[in-house]
Formats: C-alpha cells, structure tokens, sequence
C-alpha cells in the first residue's frame, strides 16, 4: 500500500482536477429537519464548496448511482408487426464518488459479491462498477452507527483512495494507479514517522467513539433457534410493511420488473424497480398464493436473509451497520435492538 | 372505424378489440373526469384505444349502447340510485372513478353529523336540497373494478384503457405510499414536522403529495393491510393530536371501515 499527505488546501486542487472531465458525485446538504439538523444527500456536484466533507450520513444511500430505483432494462420499438429490442446500460460516462464513508464502501464491495463475481453478473450495475472512481473518507462515528460490529468501519478495498483528516493535513491511501497519477497534481510528501503517529491516534480516538454495539457471535444458529421466537411477532406488530428499511438500505438489491406499453402503441419497455421483502406483495406468485403472509413473517425474513443467508454463502453479513433503515423507520424499528431481542429471547422465557 | 368492433389498430400485428365506454357522474366534482382531458399530448391516442359513447364534459349528445361505464361521484339522492342501477343494467363491466365513487370522498364527511339536517342547513343555509348521507357506488350495485384517488392518476386510467384493450391484466400497488415516496427521494415529512398517511395509504400515486412536501390526506385509500395502530402511534409519538388524525382517516372516506379497529393484519 502506498500513503501520502498532503496540505488541506491542496483538495480543493484535486477536486477541480478531477472534476475538469468527470461527473462528481458526493454529499450535500439539501435541507433541515424539524429539529435543525442538517440532511445530506448524495448528489451531482461540480464546485467543491457544495461538498459537506464533515456529512455524518445521508438518508439515502449512494446506490442510486448504480443501482437506480427504477431502471429501463429494454425497450422496444414497435412497428406494424414487427419490433426491435434495444438495451442500454444507461451509463455514458464513469463516475466518481468523492468522499464515501467506510460503511458505504463496503456496501459497494458486498453487492459486488452478488451482482458481480456470481455465476450471473448484472451487466446493469457491473456497467457503472467498473467504471467508477471512489474516494474515501474517515467519518464521525453517530449514535445509530454499529459499523464496527459488523467488521464495517473501516474499508480494505473498493475504492482508489482514502483520505483521513489528520487535524492539520490529510492522510492517504492509495490503491490504484489512477489514484496515484491523479494525486501526482497535486502537492504531496512521504509520511514521516510523525504522520503514522498522528494517524494511529486519530483512529484509535475514532474506535472510542462507537457508541452503538451489536454482538453477532454465533448469530446465524440464533437466528436458527429462535425461528419461532414470539419476539418477530412483536416487531411485526410494529411494522408497517412500508419498505422504506430497504430503500435506505445500501445493500437491498431486490427488484422486480414491469412490462409497459406506451400508449400509442409504438413502444414498450420492461423497468427493473427496487423492491422490498418488507412488502406485503414480496412473495405473491401468480395464482395469488403469498409465500410470506403476515408483516413478522417478512419482517423476520429480511433479518434472516441478511444476518443468516447471507453469511452462510459469503461468510459475512449484508449488513454495514450503517443504521440508515433504523434512523428513517417510522415505526423504530432498528437492527441493533431487533437482534439484541432475539439473543435475549431465550432468557425470557 | 366501427366502434365496438374490432378496429384497425393493431398491436404486434393482432387487431384490438375497440370497447364502447361512457361516463357518467353522480355527486362529485367532476375532476376526476377532468383529469383524463386534461393530458392532451396523450388524448387522442386514448381516444384510439377505446369509443367513447357518452362524456358530458367532453361532447354532446351521446348514446345509451355502452360496454364500459366509468362512473365518477357518490350517491346522495334518490334518483340517483335509479340512474345508477340503470346504467348497471346496461353496463358490462362498471368502473368506480375516483374516491367519490369508491369511498364516497369528500362528500361523506357529511356522515360524520347525527343529523343530516344540520349538514344541510350549514351549507345550504335557507335554500335546502334533497339530499341524503352518502353512499358509495358498491353500496348500491356491483362494482367491478375500483380507482382510486382524489382526483385520479390519469396515467393509471390511461394504461388500465391500454390493459382492456391489449388484453393484460390490471393491477395495481398493494404497499404504501412510502415506497414511492424513497424512490423519489423525498425527505420525509415526519423528519420535516409534517403529517402523512404514507405509510398506511395505497401506493400509485407515485407519491404524489409528498413530492410538493406535503403530507398524505389518504385519497386513495388503504393500502393492504394497513398498520393503523402503528399508524396513530406515530402521529402521537411526532405530536400530532387525534384530531389531526381523524381529519386526515375521515376525509376520503377510504379509511371508514378501519376506523377504530387498529391492527388490521
Ligand atoms: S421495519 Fe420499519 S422501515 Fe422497514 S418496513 Fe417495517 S416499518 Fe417500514
Ligand atoms: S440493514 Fe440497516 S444498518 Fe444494515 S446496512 Fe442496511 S440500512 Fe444499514
Ligand atoms: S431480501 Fe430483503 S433484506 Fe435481502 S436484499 Fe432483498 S430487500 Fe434487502
Ligand atoms: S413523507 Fe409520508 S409517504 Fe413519504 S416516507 Fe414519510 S411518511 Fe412515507
Ligand atoms: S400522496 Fe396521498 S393524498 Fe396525495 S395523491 Fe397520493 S394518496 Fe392521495
């Protein structure tokens, strides 16, 4: 691994550069909450000043950049009897990330394990994937975030470079030789041995702030054992079955497809949407037949999915811990406090 | 082409059956009807798709031979329930448009009063008319398929015409309004101090309200399986009094029978 410092001014320098030729995305504020807290959303930017590098999370993650919403997969133009079938990746151009949290960085590398490396890629999101350029950067752990438990908190690979805030300079790690041509434009220096000083202590002082814990130890044979546990019917009967949990989620890619046909007749398309295994409609099959009736049966199966499924094929959680899907549920329903009522379960009784 | 027949339109080749279809309105405000004029980039090939016999706000004259009756409004007179029963008779398949029709809309809070005189007197004042607590279409004859929303998505009648006619299915959304609303990416109007039925509330709408930052009054109706308890609990929990919750459940009249029942999984 290769690590440089630079001045703080010398940023705004490497942003200009890249965003001479490139498309920018990284987090702004676009509002306030009731209670005066600023909202960030990640979002086209193209001045550096726009950019809140000290954003503690924004609401959604950036997963609609490369994994939209809602998404064409094909249309078709129809004419007289005949028709002709076009497809699009919808990506013109790479895209670069400017300042991803750890949390999200390995959202990106866990959805890479299902929609990249498996036996069927998804042309769709590999298209965007490996045209992408990420720079990272070392957050403020909040009150909701649990990345540390899930092994989430700090970020390995999947991304060019990551920058640390030193106090007085910045810290980075280089992991591509694009990262490395684009930081030769800017004023960079060998860290001495002061540097690793500071940054050890910047990242041990960092650990003492996670507030939020979650034990996972032998969580998927908990989960096993506590399949019938009367506590999923409890936070079913908080759920509301509204799919928000997994739309704010950075790694849910569930989707279904719809087929449309436009009005005049001379066009069709199929649109890949997000969906959510919240959804009463999740599990419906033709016929009618509901595979998952009952809000704490879906309920309990996204939990299932992620902390158990998941590990068993990938040996690790589709989890982050980021603490989005608790923060924007109306109903509070939070992974930390789910799970914790599920170790616990066995004592209640 | 002869309406009612099978035209010349043809998709991928195969002739499209034309239906014949009317609209009628009982007591509403007529927008829903309004809202499928409005879109005039698409009318015409709307028109394509089906024949339309009778639409007061869009021609005059007009013929009784229909197979579709897309009915607008509530019930709130006697001779009303007469005509609609007539047009059951002559209608194949009866279509409820809009909340009126479906839940009674706007006009059912008038139920909400013991007596109905009082309602009549604080509208009409010295000028009374005939009119009774409302009911909606179903509560009088069958209803063969619902849409909902005050007014209605004209997108939606739109592609259920488009459905007739090509042959698919109709379906709508069974979750709540909130889904759309994250693919939106609003922020949600909780977080903002706001009341909202999202979360209760049919999606398909594509999150209409919410998009102008404003809350969800819950015209379409209730999703499937709706979570009210969870529902009064939230609107308690970010301070919003009973009152404002009853306002919003007891507006479109969507909410009626779930009134009072909380969970009703
Ligand atoms: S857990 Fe919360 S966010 Fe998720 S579906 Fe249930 S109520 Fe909605
Ligand atoms: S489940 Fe919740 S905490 Fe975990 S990654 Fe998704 S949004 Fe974040
Ligand atoms: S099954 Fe549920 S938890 Fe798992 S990815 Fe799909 S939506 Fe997310
Ligand atoms: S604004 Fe309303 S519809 Fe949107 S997420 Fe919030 S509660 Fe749901
Ligand atoms: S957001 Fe609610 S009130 Fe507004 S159009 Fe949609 S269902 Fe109706």
């Amino acid at each position: 691994m290769i690590f440089r410092t630079f001045e703080k001014q010398e940023l705004k320098k490497l942003f200009e550069i890249l965003a001479a030729h490139n498309r920018i995305i990284g987090p702004v504020e676009t509002g306030r909450d009731r209670d005066g807290r600023p909202v960030y959303a990640f979002a086209d930017v193209t001045d550096y000043d726009d950019v809140e590098l000290k954003y503690s999370i924004t609401k959604l993650p950036a997963k609609r950049f490369f994994l939209p919403f809602k998404e064409d997969l094909s249309t078709f133009r129809i004419e007289n009897d005949t028709w002709q079938k076009e497809i699009s990746y919808n990506v013109d151009r790479p895209l670069i990330f400017f300042g991803l949290h750890p949390c999200d960085i390995n959202a990106l590398n866990k959805l890479d394990k299902v929609l990249l490396h498996s036996v069927y890629p998804m042309p769709y999101y590999a298209a965007k994937r490996e045209n992408m350029f990420i720079v990272g950067m070392d957050c403020i752990p909040q009150p909701y975030c649990f990345c540390r438990s899930m092994g989430s908190d700090t970020a390995l690979h999947g991304f060019d470079m990551f920058i640390t805030d030193l106090g007085s300079r910045y810290f980075v790690e280089i992991l591509s030789n694009t990262a490395f041509n684009f930081l030769k434009n800017i004023k960079t220096s060998e860290p001495g041995e002061d540097d690793h000083v500071l940054y050890m202590k910047v990242v041990a002082k960092r650990n003492n702030e996670f507030t939020r814990h979650v034990d996972t130890t032998d969580l998927t044979k908990i989960l096993d054992m506590e399949f019938q546990s009367e506590v999923w019917k409890e936070w079913g009967d908080k759920c509301l079955s509204c799919g928000t949990c997994s739309s704010v989620c950075p790694t849910c890619y569930c989707y279904g497809v719809d087929e449309t046909v436009d009005i005049d007749l001379k066009g069709a398309r199929k649109t890949k949407m997000l969906h959510s295994c919240n959804l009463i409609d999740f599990a419906e099959v033709a016929g009618g037949h509901n595979f998952r009736p009952g809000r704490e049966n879906r309920l309990k199966y996204r939990y299932y999915h992620k902390h158990r499924g998941f590990v068993e094929a990938f040996e690790e959680s589709l989890c982050v811990g980021c603490g989005r899907c608790g923060e924007s549920c109306l109903a509070d329903i939070t992974v930390p406090e789910v799970i914790d009522s599920i170790r616990g379960s066995g004592r209640n009784k | 082409m002869e309406a009612g027949e099978t035209g010349t339109r043809t998709y991928l080749g195969v002739p499209l059956y034309r239906p014949r279809v009317a609209f009628f309105e009982f007591s509403s405000c007529e927008g829903c009807q309004l809202q499928i004029l409005n879109n005039e980039s698409t009318l015409l090939d709307f028109l394509s798709l089906v024949d339309v016999v009778n639409f007061r706000e869009a021609m005059t004259g007009g013929s009784d031979d229909y197979e579709i009756a897309f009915v607008e409004g509530s019930i709130t007179r006697d001779d009303e329930v007469k005509r609609l029963k007539k047009i059951r008779k002559k209608a194949k398949t009866l279509v409820a448009l809009g909340s009126c029709a479906c839940f009674g809309g706007v006009n059912q809070l008038k139920n909400r009063f013991k007596d109905i005189n009082k309602a009549k007197k604080e509208v009409y004042g010295r000028h009374p008319i005939d009119s009774e607590p409302v009911r909606t279409l179903e509560d009088i004859v069958k209803v063969d398929l619902k849409i909902y929303g005050c007014p209605v998505k004209k997108e939606e009648v739109e592609k259920i015409a488009l459905h007739i006619a090509i042959g698919k299915s109709i379906v709508f959304p069974k979750y709540p309004v909130c889904m759309e609303c994250k693919r939106n990416e609003n922020i949600c109007l909780f977080e903002l101090g706001e009341p909202c039925l999202g979360p209760v509330t049919r999606a398909g709408c594509d999150s209409w309200c919410p998009n102008s930052r404003a809350g969800c009054w819950g015209c379409r109706g209730p999703a499937d399986e709706p979570n009210m308890e969870q529902m009064k609990k939230i609107m308690e929990e970010y301070g919003f009094s009973e009152e404002t919750i009853m306002d919003r459940l007891e507006c479109f009249g969507g909410f009626s029978s779930l009134m009072g029942k909380g969970n009703t999984k």
